[in-house]
């Protein structure tokens, strides 16, 4: 999210948050990975579990100020120190976001390759005047983000988890729309590019020993 | 060692120093914000950049460790020019709001702009404004001055033991704050003030009261908990505006409790400020003449035995060595300073005293604490116990309330009692952990000792004491922890009725109180002839006949015996409002009155005296470390113990005293931090 | 002379085939493991020291030698093996190839790499935004441990070894060694004070070492080809074979797996396509990633991408991350973006770089516009070198030297750039004298 609130106050938060079971499942698997009194470390695959509980509940991935005293509840962490990882770190939204988060990438990369184009599909088909913006229809944010580090397919968007590269303004405006029509269309290059080969084929790797 | 050259000056430091360090032991002072010697290093700020021999870049010399044969440089082209840098940055977002702001005249911002600020400005962009936050009743923010120093967040979790602040987002969007809007919880908030560089946090009390230069800054002891915390009362015009603590490393550090800080307006309300007799049943304004006079007709030709006295927790040593020697000289030994009915033994100072010394617990390495929340009774002590605890391998067990956040983790053994009786026979698991230690240590809080079976009390803890190893010839591992400044002072005194004799103050024919401000009046009789002198009085006051009013602490030049049995000295700040005097004076004049004129009649005599009574006095801040050679007990054991639970004395760290119930801010923070149910049950 | 296809590592770059374990040992990867392991940690510390093999994180510190810097006994504290696989330098995206069609050249790398420094656990660090990469990560990771490749008794080595994925949460500055620490740890991304160094007091306190992904992910094929094969390929003291990411105004932008000190203008044209509408359509390339300084199309035409080369025309081979430029590209605006990012990934802990950062943004939004003065190229340049060099990481120095490759080669463009404002507008609002600050 582009700005996160200065104070939890700013905006109206829920009052209760508890871990479902599926959350607690995962919760279990995570604690696992750090040695014994070091739990403090699951911070951020913890915050991760809220902000998916979140969406699975409510259809909004976003981390509610109260779920942060549960994950320093959990982590044995004063709740501030909780509240600094999740304000430092970029993608927990501190509020709520709409359905799809549509991450333009507007990093010099991509932007030498058009991604002031992929802003303006979005705009114009998801329905916002710019960055930091819901759609009235709660469909979709829109966020500016850094360099993705997907760049010999740029420019790149990134709706929620999943990257969709080699975009220009019309197939960005056929993506959204298909959104919105409830597909999801396969990630990765939209002109069926393999990965980070070059258009038209990789020139190298045809002699794979083994293959 | 490692022989390091500064500047040219050859310096041998330990190895491990930093060499901010030993550029300070080469007589350099060295720029700095974020560096506190008391909190960890953060080396964030950069002003403390010098330049090392073969190093490429300057080197944050805060952070940077000593090597032997380093040589150091702090004034070469490329310090100046980093520093100057730093500065630059500093500044280009910081408002330039110096003179409406707070800090005006004792910032450090503006003192090391004078040195590396350049005299215009080359930022054209717009500056940052960030929104101020909420900390509490003490502390007003102005957040865009802040420079994020981070000194405040690691003040609050590292020495203060509230983790409570933190600094959120990142990058030049980084800001300090709760998050949650909330007051902190800290009794030691006031500190955050003194360690902001800058004037992002500042004493919301003082608020456009003053600039530093118009204050008139004078030495002092705060008396409104034992600690005995050396402070500076800075006044103008006669009036109180505001207290800061002073270095003192075997006391305070550089710490204060809010309390003792910001109480003083309570030295302006409610004051006690000339003398009243009652006529007709009633109490009318008097001269000091009408109201000796007064005194003298009641008392003449009483037996001694007929009259008592009785000293409150905040009266001076002067004053309460001239009460005591005018009781002698009318005849009486009915005297009493246990208002609150501890049972304290004066036999022996090492049953009362804090023998370990505050200093001393950083060198202890097991604690046992009974019946004591030292948290709201010596925030300061408290904070160097967290201070050791912080530093591992320090178990600490603790018999009282379950529950209590101490500030630091501790092992509860029990409510009362009970638990006591199984540590002082042996039984209790805990007494292993004591006996495991080289250096183990109790305290035992007043307040357990406020009970009917308080002797019992104070019997069992010191036999945990000596049956666990807490007293050998080189450590004293016993402690008593008093609750207000004045109350050692007064049993170094003896100020006690003679061995075996009767303790309560009931069925005399008058009664001397002097600073009793708690004191039930309910217990004085009717008919009991009732002198109070004191500064606020409170209900006790309105049960006297005659009213002598005399100086709080900020108004004498007075002597104060802390918890661990230290002398100290406080001077007079400001003169007692109206006709009131300082309490020495007042009982020298009565007793000339009385036909038993004492025999001094300036300070130097009354300290004389002083020293006289009690050799401690002789030797003011001087402390000898003692150990414990003589294990036996006080007199009695504990078979009357019973299994009751320990209640803590102070319910109400806000308002714990009569200057604090006084003060507006303090009932501000109670309004505040006591929950409504606590809040109702403390008033 | 370019690499042929039987020397290169990453032989599944562009996913053509399955990651999947089977496949992957079909390609090669963990042949012999085992045997490699049994001849000893100091045995493999030389044989990375032999290859040359220098870190493909940006830095480029011989990678033996950071691993000699362990203890070699244990002191009672654990070793630690953590993996940088927070890929965020703009123009880079090297890492998720390996990890989502190669991923068993680093589980294996990570494994060889644990026994060099005694790590018997080891953390792979990637970046949160890598969420379907991290996914197939932690496959291959199971695909390991069910074949008993990684976990107690490592390929029947006898060293156990445990290896776990951890996902940052957006934050470039967790790429700092010390910062994804303490990410690891829990914290705010906010680099550590040195000394101490990770190897000394790293990840929970104990040593610990961290290696870019590609760097451990070459090393099997180090040891089983050997020091004097990778060696072979660059020139000394730049050895080895490098994944770059070639980008931008190119015709066919790629990632491709070449020899260390191939000629930049080889490279692009024999893997990319060449520069859109032709070489000398060419203005500058980035060459390392977007922390290297720019070069113009005269330095392009014969540098060579290692290390040294580019360090002789004041710019570095970073991470590989070739970005082209031809000569529609508003050079102002692509810099002014990169001062963007830096701004917005600073951490905020020191103040050069959390106060400068985004003065320096600001300027270059004005010399985007031309609303500046000539003098203030100089009052930004000064500005970037107070930034540069007084701060607790290299955030900051990556940060303005694009900054400075901009004035360096293009300061007439900036100048320009501001005359003609003038010209269309008149002088920007004047400097008003200021009280100081």
């Amino acid at each position: 999210m582009s700005a996160d609130p200065s104070t939890a106050n700013e905006i109206p938060q829920p009052t209760h948050f508890a871990f479902d079971a599926e959350s607690e499942a995962a919760i279990e698997k995570i604690v696992k990975r750090y040695p014994p009194g070091k739990q403090a470390s699951a911070v951020i695959p913890v915050l991760y579990v809220v902000q998916r509980q979140m969406q699975r509940q409510t259809g909004i991935a976003w981390v509610p100020r109260v779920a942060m005293d549960v994950v320093a509840a959990r982590l044995n962490m004063a709740p501030i120190r909780v509240y600094e990882v999740a304000t430092f770190y970029f993608m927990f939204n501190l509020k709520p976001i709409g359905k799809f988060h549509l991450q333009v990438c507007g990093t010099t990369p991509c932007w030498l390759r058009g991604s002031d184009e992929v802003f303006r599909a979005c705009k114009d088909a998801a329905g916002v005047h710019g960055y930091g913006e819901t759609s009235a229809d709660g469909l979709f944010t829109l966020s500016e983000v850094e360099c993705l580090g997907a760049c010999v397919n740029a420019p790149v968007l990134a709706v929620d988890d999943d990257y969709y590269e080699d975009l220009d303004y019309e197939s960005t405006v056929r993506l959204i729309e298909a959104l919105k029509r409830g597909e999801r269309p396969k990630p990765g290059s939209v002109i069926g590019r393999q990965a980070s080969a070059p258009v038209g084929g990789p020139l190298v790797l045809t002699d794979v020993p083994g293959e | 060692m490692a022989k390091v050259t500064v500047d040219g000056i050859e310096v041998e430091v330990p190895n491990g120093v930093s060499v901010l360090q030993a550029c300070e032991a080469a007589g350099k002072e060295i720029p700095r914000f974020c560096y506190h010697e008391r909190l960890s290093v953060a080396g964030n700020c950069r002003m403390c950049l010098v330049e090392v021999e073969k190093a490429p870049k300057p080197i944050a010399s805060c952070a940077y460790p000593v090597a032997d044969g380093m040589k150091v440089f702090t004034d070469s082209e490329m310090v100046r020019k980093a520093r100057r840098g730093v500065m630059e940055f500093l500044l280009i977002n910081h408002p330039l709001d110096c003179p409406i702001c707070d800090q005006g005249g004792e910032c450090d911002l503006q003192d090391q702009a004078m040195a590396y600020g350049m005299d215009h400005s080359r930022y054209r962009e717009a500056k940052r404004a960030v929104k101020d936050k909420y900390m509490g009743p003490l502390i007003k923010t102005i957040m865009t001055r802040c420079i994020q120093c981070t000194r405040c967040v690691r003040f609050a979790a590292e020495v203060a033991g509230v983790p409570e602040l933190g600094a959120t987002n990142r990058g030049e969007n980084m800001e300090i704050t709760t998050y949650v809007e909330k007051a902190l919880t800290s009794e030691l908030s006031g500190n955050l003030i003194d360690i902001c560089p800058v004037g992002a946090l500042t004493s919301r009390p003082y608020a456009f009261v003053s600039r530093p230069w118009e204050l008139r800054k004078t030495d002092s002891i705060d008396v409104l908990d034992a600690t005995g915390t050396n402070i500076r009362v800075d006044t103008r015009s006669g009036e109180v505006l505001r207290i800061l603590p002073r270095t003192n490393d075997a006391v305070n550090e550089e710490w204060m409790a809010d309390r003792g800080r910001f109480s003083f307006d309570g030295l302006k309300r409610r004051r006690l400020d000339r003398p009243w007799v009652r006529k007709d049943g009633r109490l009318q304004p008097a001269s000091w003449a009408e109201a000796f006079g007064a005194i003298a007709a009641r008392l003449k030709g009483l037996p001694g035995d007929r009259i008592g006295a009785v000293v409150g927790d905040l009266v001076d040593a002067e004053a309460i060595v001239a009460l005591k020697d005018l009781m002698t000289a009318l005849g009486s030994r009915n005297l009493e300073c246990r208002t609150d009915g501890a049972a304290i033994d004066t036999s022996r100072p090492d049953f009362y005293r804090f023998n370990t010394t505050i200093a001393g617990i950083e060198e202890a390495d097991a604690l046992l604490i009974i019946g004591s929340n030292p948290r709201q009774e010596a925030p300061v002590l408290n904070a160097r116990i967290r201070k050791r605890a912080t530093a591992g391998n320090f178990p600490i067990g603790f018999v009282g309330p379950r529950g209590l956040d101490l500030t630091y983790a501790h092992d509860w053994l029990g409510e009362g009692g009970a638990t006591l009786r199984a540590l002082a026979d042996g039984s209790h698991r805990f007494c292993e952990v004591l006996r495991a230690a080289k250096r183990p240590m109790l305290i035992l809080g007043r307040g357990a000792l406020a009970r009917p079976d308080g002797a019992a009390v104070l019997a069992a803890a010191w036999q945990v004491a000596a049956q666990n190893g807490l007293l050998k010839p080189d450590w004293h591992g016993f402690n008593l922890l008093h609750l207000f400044g004045g109350q050692v002072g007064a049993l170094e005194l003896g100020f006690v009725p003679p061995a075996g004799g009767e303790r309560l103050m009931t069925g005399l024919d008058a009664l001397w109180l002097l600073g009793t401000d708690g004191f039930d009046a309910a217990r004085i009789p009717d008919g009991t002839f009732v002198i109070y002198q004191g500064h606020h009085g409170e209900t006790a006051a309105a049960r006297a006949d005659v009213i002598l009013p005399g100086a709080a602490y900020t108004e004498k030049d007075a002597t104060w015996v802390n918890t661990e049995g230290r002398v100290q000295r406080g001077r007079l700040a400001v003169y007692p409002p109206g006709e009131a005097r300082e309490d020495w004076k007042i009982l020298r004049a009565a007793s000339e009155f009385l036909g038993k004129r004492l025999p001094y009649d300036d300070l130097e005599g009354v300290r004389a005296r002083l020293a006289e009574v009690n050799p401690i006095f002789a030797n003011p801040g001087h402390l000898e470390r003692r150990g414990c050679t003589d294990t036996s007990g006080p007199a009695g054991g504990f078979a009357a113990l019973s299994d009751a639970p320990f209640v803590l004395p102070i319910t109400n760290y806000w308002q714990a005293d009569v200057i604090s119930r006084a003060s507006e801010t303090m009932a501000e923070c109670a309004r505040t931090y006591l929950a409504p149910q606590a809040r109702i049950a403390a008033e | 002379m370019a690499l042929s296809d039987k020397d290169r590592i990453f032989t599944n770059l562009y996913g053509l085939h399955d990651w999947r374990l089977p496949a992957a040992r079909r390609r090669g990867n963990w042949d012999g493991t085992k045997a490699l392991i049994e001849k000893g940690r100091d045995w493999i510390i030389e044989e990375v020291k032999n290859s040359g093999l220098r870190g493909r994180g940006g830095a480029g510190f011989p990678t033996g030698m950071k691993w000699s810097f362990m203890p070699k006994q244990s002191d009672g504290r654990p070793h630690y093996l953590v993996v940088n696989a927070d890929e965020s330098e703009p123009g880079t995206c090297k890492d998720r190839d390996i990890i989502r069609h190669d991923p068993h050249t680093l589980i294996e790398g990570c494994l060889l790499a644990g026994v060099a420094m005694g790590a018997h656990t080891g953390y792979i660090y990637i970046r949160g935004e890598y969420y379907n990469e991290h996914l197939v990560l932690q496959a291959a990771i199971d695909e390991a441990y069910a074949a008993g490749l990684i976990g107690p008794n490592a390929c029947g080595s006898g060293w156990d070894f445990d290896l776990y994925v951890h996902r940052g949460a957006g934050a470039y500055i967790c790429g700092e060694e010390t910062a994804l620490i303490e990410s690891l740890e829990g914290k705010k991304g906010m680099p550590r004070l040195k000394p101490p160094f990770p190897a000394a007091v790293g990840l929970y306190g104990c040593p610990t070492t961290v290696n870019n992904v590609e760097t451990i992910a070459v090393v099997p094929t180090i040891l089983r080809r050997g020091a004097a094969w990778f060696a072979s390929f660059g020139r000394p003291k730049n050895s080895g074979t490098k994944i770059f990411c070639i980008q931008g105004h190119v015709n066919k932008p790629c990632n491709v797996e070449e020899e260390m000190s191939i000629p930049l203008r080889e490279l692009i044209e024999r893997h990319a396509g060449g520069v859109r509408g032709g070489w000398d359509n060419l203005l500058a390339v980035i060459p390392g990633g977007s922390s290297t300084p720019l070069i113009p199309k005269e330095v392009c035409d014969t540098v060579l991408m290692d290390f040294d080369a580019l360090r002789e025309h004041k710019t570095g081979l970073g991470t590989a991350g070739v970005i082209v430029m031809d000569k529609s590209t508003d050079l102002i605006k692509a810099i002014a973006r990169l001062s963007h990012f830096y701004k917005h990934e600073s951490c905020g802990q020191c103040t050069p770089c959390r106060e400068g950062m985004g003065w320096v943004m600001r300027m270059m939004d004005r010399m985007v516009e031309g609303r500046a003065e000539i003098e203030e190229i100089d009052v930004l340049e000064d500005v970037t070198r107070r930034i540069e060099g007084h701060t607790i990481c290299a955030l900051a120095d990556g940060g303005v030297w694009p900054v400075q490759g901009l004035i360096r080669h293009f300061r007439p463009l900036m100048e320009e750039r501001i005359a003609e404002y003038k010209r269309r507008l008149g002088s920007p609002t004047p400097t008003l004298p200021m009280a100081a600050e």
